[in-house]
C-alpha cells in the first residue's frame, strides 16, 4: 500500500439523520488509491448509511464528500465506481445474465462484459436461470458481478461474503485481493474480522455513527498487550486500572487484557502480588483485529452509558 | 437516456405480468365486443351485451365500420384499471425488490431513469392499443365475412383519433398508477387504491354527487375517469348505440383532452420532483 497515494474517497464531518435518529455523526475518513480499506462496525453503526452516501443513494445532512474527485452520485463518478450495497437486489423474473444485460445497458458498457463478469464470479453455468431460483451465495456473487461490470476504479462492497459457504468465502477473498492488487481501490464492509485482517491494508471502525479508529491493520492489531489470570479478578482489575488507566484494562474469558508496554510486566506483577492478588498467568500476546474491534466498540458503548 | 430506455424495454418485455395484463385487456375487449354479442346475434337470444338492442344494431356494432368503439370502448374503466396496475408495477416494484439502488448505482441520471421508465411504459401502451385495434379489425372482418356483410372501414382519420384517444386514456391511468406507486414506495397499496377507485369509487362518487349534491359537478367533471369516458365518447360520436361502462357525455371532447393531458403533466412533474432528491434506502 502506498501511503502517499492520492485519496479516492475523502469524507469530512459527514452527518446523516433520519428524523430524530443520528445515523452517521461527523465521520471523517480517507481511502487512498490502490488500497483495500476495511470498514468495520457493529450492526446499526452507520456503515451502510455511509456507503449509501458514497454512492449517491442518500444525501447527507452535513459534511463534505468527494469520491474520485467528484460528487457522490454524479454519473461521471458512478461510471468509475462499482458497488454492492447491503443485500444484492435484482429482478427476480429475469435470469442472472438478463439482469446483468439490463444493468450493462444502464451503465452503457458493452454486452460482452456480462459474460466476462459472470465467468469471474463463477456463475456462467447458472446464468440462464432466474434470479429467484438462486441461493443466497449465488445472489451475492451476482451482486459482485454487477459491481464489476464497469471495470471500476473504485469498488465498494458491503458484506460481500454474506451467505457464502467456506469455499465461496475463500474465492471471494481471493477475488477481492485480486481486485485490490493494482491501482484499483476497494472499500469493504464486513462483519468477518478475520477476513478483513487478511484482506485489508487499512481499517476504519465506526460505532454508533462515529469513527472510533482509522489505522493500518498492522497498527491496530500489531500492538501487544498483557494477558493476566489473577484471583480475585475484580481486585486485580481495580489495581491495574489505578496503575495504567481504566481504558487500558478489559476482561475477556476470565482474563485481564492490559494495553501496556510489555517491559512493565515485572512492575505489574509486583503491584498485584503486593496487593495480595494471586497471579497464575502473566504473558504478552499480540492483539487480533477482533480484540481491537471489540475494545473500541464496547469502550464507546460503555463510555456512552457512563 | 436511450440505453436506459432499452433497459426498461427489456424489463417490461420479459416480465410475465406485462403480458398477463395485456392479454387480459385484449381478451376482455374481444369477449365483450365480439364474442358475447355474436353469440346473442346468431342464437337470437338476448344476453348482457344484446338485451334491448335491435338485432340489426347488434350486427352493425360488430362490423369493421364500428371497430374503433370495440377497440377503445373498454379503455376508460376496465382496460384503464389494468393500465394502472401496469404503471404501478413498473415503478413500485423497484422499491419492493430494492432494485432502484442497483439501477442508480450503475450510473444513469435519476431523471433519465424516470424518463426511460415512462417512455417504455408509453411504448408498451402504444403496442397495446395497436394490438387491440388489429385484433378488433380481425374479429370484425370475421363477423362481416360470416354474415355476408360489406367490409366498410372507418377512415384513417377516425382510426388515428381513436388510437390517439385510447393511448391518452391508458397513459393517464398508467401514469397515475406509476406515480402513486412511486409516492407510496411499493406495489400493493397503490394497486389496491387505484383499482378500487377506477372500478368503483369514482362511479359511486359521481352518482352520489349528481343525485344529492349537483353543485359538486365542477369536482366530478375534473375526475380522470369522467374525462377518460368523455374523450372516448367524443371520439366515437353520438352515433354510438349502447355505450360501454364509463363512456358518457359528461364534458366536451376538447375539455376531456386538456384535462387528461393536465393529469399526465402533473403526474410526470410530481414523479420527477420526488425521484430527483429522494433518499433511496
Amino acid at each position: 500500500m502506498n501511503t502517499t497515494a492520492p485519496p479516492v474517497i475523502e469524507v469530512s464531518g459527514l452527518t446523516k439523520r433520519y428524523g430524530d435518529q443520528l445515523a452517521v455523526d461527523r465521520v471523517d475518513l480517507t481511502v487512498r488509491r490502490g488500497e483495500v480499506y476495511g470498514f468495520l462496525g457493529p450492526n446499526g453503526a452507520g456503515k451502510t448509511t455511509t456507503l449509501r452516501i458514497l454512492t449517491g443513494l442518500i444525501t447527507p445532512n452535513a459534511g463534505t464528500v468527494r469520491v474520485l474527485g467528484g460528487r457522490p452520485g454524479d454519473s461521471a463518478v458512478l461510471a468509475r465506481t462499482g458497488s454492492l450495497i447491503e443485500s444484492p437486489a435484482f429482478y427476480p423474473y429475469l435470469s442472472g445474465r438478463d439482469n446483468l444485460r439490463v444493468l450493462a445497458e444502464y451503465a452503457e458498457v458493452p454486452a460482452a462484459r456480462v459474460d466476462a463478469v459472470l465467468d469471474l464470479v463463477d456463475l456462467t453455468g447458472r446464468a440462464q436461470d432466474r434470479f429467484s431460483t438462486y441461493s443466497l451465495g449465488m445472489k451475492q456473487r451476482l451482486g459482485v458481478a454487477a459491481a464489476l461490470l464497469k471495470e471500476p476504479d473504485l469498488v465498494i462492497l458491503d458484506e460481500p461474503t454474506n451467505g457464502l459457504d467456506p469455499a465461496g468465502m475463500r474465492d471471494m477473498r481471493r477475488l477481492i485481493r485480486e481486485l485490490g492488487s493494482g491501482d484499483r481501490t476497494v472499500m469493504l464492509s464486513s462483519h468477518l474480522l478475520g477476513e478483513v485482517q487478511q484482506i485489508c491494508d487499512r481499517v476504519g471502525i465506526i460505532s454508533e455513527g462515529r469513527m472510533v479508529a482509522e489505522r493500518t491493520v498492522g497498527e491496530l492489531s500489531g500492538e501487544q498487550e498483557l494477558v493476566i489470570a489473577a484471583d480475585p479478578l475484580d481486585e486485580a482489575r481495580r489495581h491495574l486500572s489505578t496503575l495504567v488507566g481504566a481504558d487500558a484494562v478489559r476482561t475477556t474469558d476470565d482474563r485481564l487484557r492490559v494495553q501496556v508496554d510489555p517491559q512493565a510486566v515485572a512492575g505489574i506483577n509486583k503491584v498485584l502480588v503486593d496487593a495480595g492478588v494471586a497471579v497464575s498467568e502473566l504473558r504478552t500476546a499480540e492483539r487480533t483485529l477482533e480484540d481491537v474491534f471489540f475494545e473500541l466498540t464496547t469502550r464507546k458503548e460503555s463510555g456512552d452509558a457512563r | 437516456m436511450l440505453a436506459s430506455y432499452r433497459a426498461e424495454l427489456i424489463k417490461l418485455r420479459k416480465r410475465s405480468a406485462t403480458w398477463v395484463l395485456f392479454g387480459t385487456a385484449i381478451l376482455l375487449s374481444l369477449t365483450f365486443g365480439y364474442l358475447i354479442p355474436y353469440l346473442g346475434y346468431v342464437s337470437g337470444d338476448d344476453n348482457i351485451q344484446t338485451v334491448g338492442v335491435p338485432r340489426a344494431q347488434v350486427l352493425a356494432d360488430m362490423l369493421p365500420k364500428a371497430m374503433t368503439g370495440n377497440a377503445i370502448g373498454g379503455f376508460p374503466v376496465f382496460a384503464g384499471a389494468l393500465a394502472l396496475v401496469l404503471g404501478a408495477l413498473l415503478t413500485g416494484s423497484e422499491y419492493g425488490w430494492g432494485t432502484l439502488k442497483t439501477v442508480l448505482t450503475q450510473g444513469p441520471n435519476r431523471l433519465a431513469v424516470l424518463t426511460a421508465q415512462f417512455a417504455a411504459l408509453l411504448t408498451a401502451l402504444a403496442g397495446w392499443v395497436v394490438a387491440n385495434f388489429a385484433l378488433s379489425a380481425a374479429a370484425s372482418t370475421a363477423v362481416a365475412l360470416a354474415q355476408d356483410q360489406p367490409l366498410d372501414w372507418p377512415s384513417v382519420a377516425d382510426l388515428a383519433a381513436g388510437a390517439g384517444a385510447g393511448l391518452l386514456v391508458l397513459s393517464t391511468w398508467a401514469v397515475l398508477g406509476a406515480v402513486l406507486a412511486l409516492l407510496l414506495r411499493g406495489v400493493a397499496l397503490p394497486i389496491g387504491l387505484g383499482v378500487v377507485w377506477v372500478l368503483g369509487i369514482e362511479a359511486l362518487f359521481v352518482g352520489v354527487t349528481s343525485s344529492v349534491l349537483p353543485d359538486l359537478d365542477v369536482v366530478t367533471d375534473a375526475l380522470p375517469g369522467v374525462n377518460a369516458g368523455s374523450l372516448v365518447y367524443a371520439v366515437l360520436g353520438p352515433a354510438i348505440g349502447d355505450p360501454p361502462p364509463g363512456v358518457r357525455d359528461a364534458v366536451s371532447g376538447t375539455r376531456a383532452l386538456l384535462t387528461l393531458t393536465a393529469y399526465l403533466l402533473i403526474c410526470l412533474t410530481t414523479a420527477a420532483l420526488t425521484q430527483r432528491r429522494r433518499d433511496v434506502v
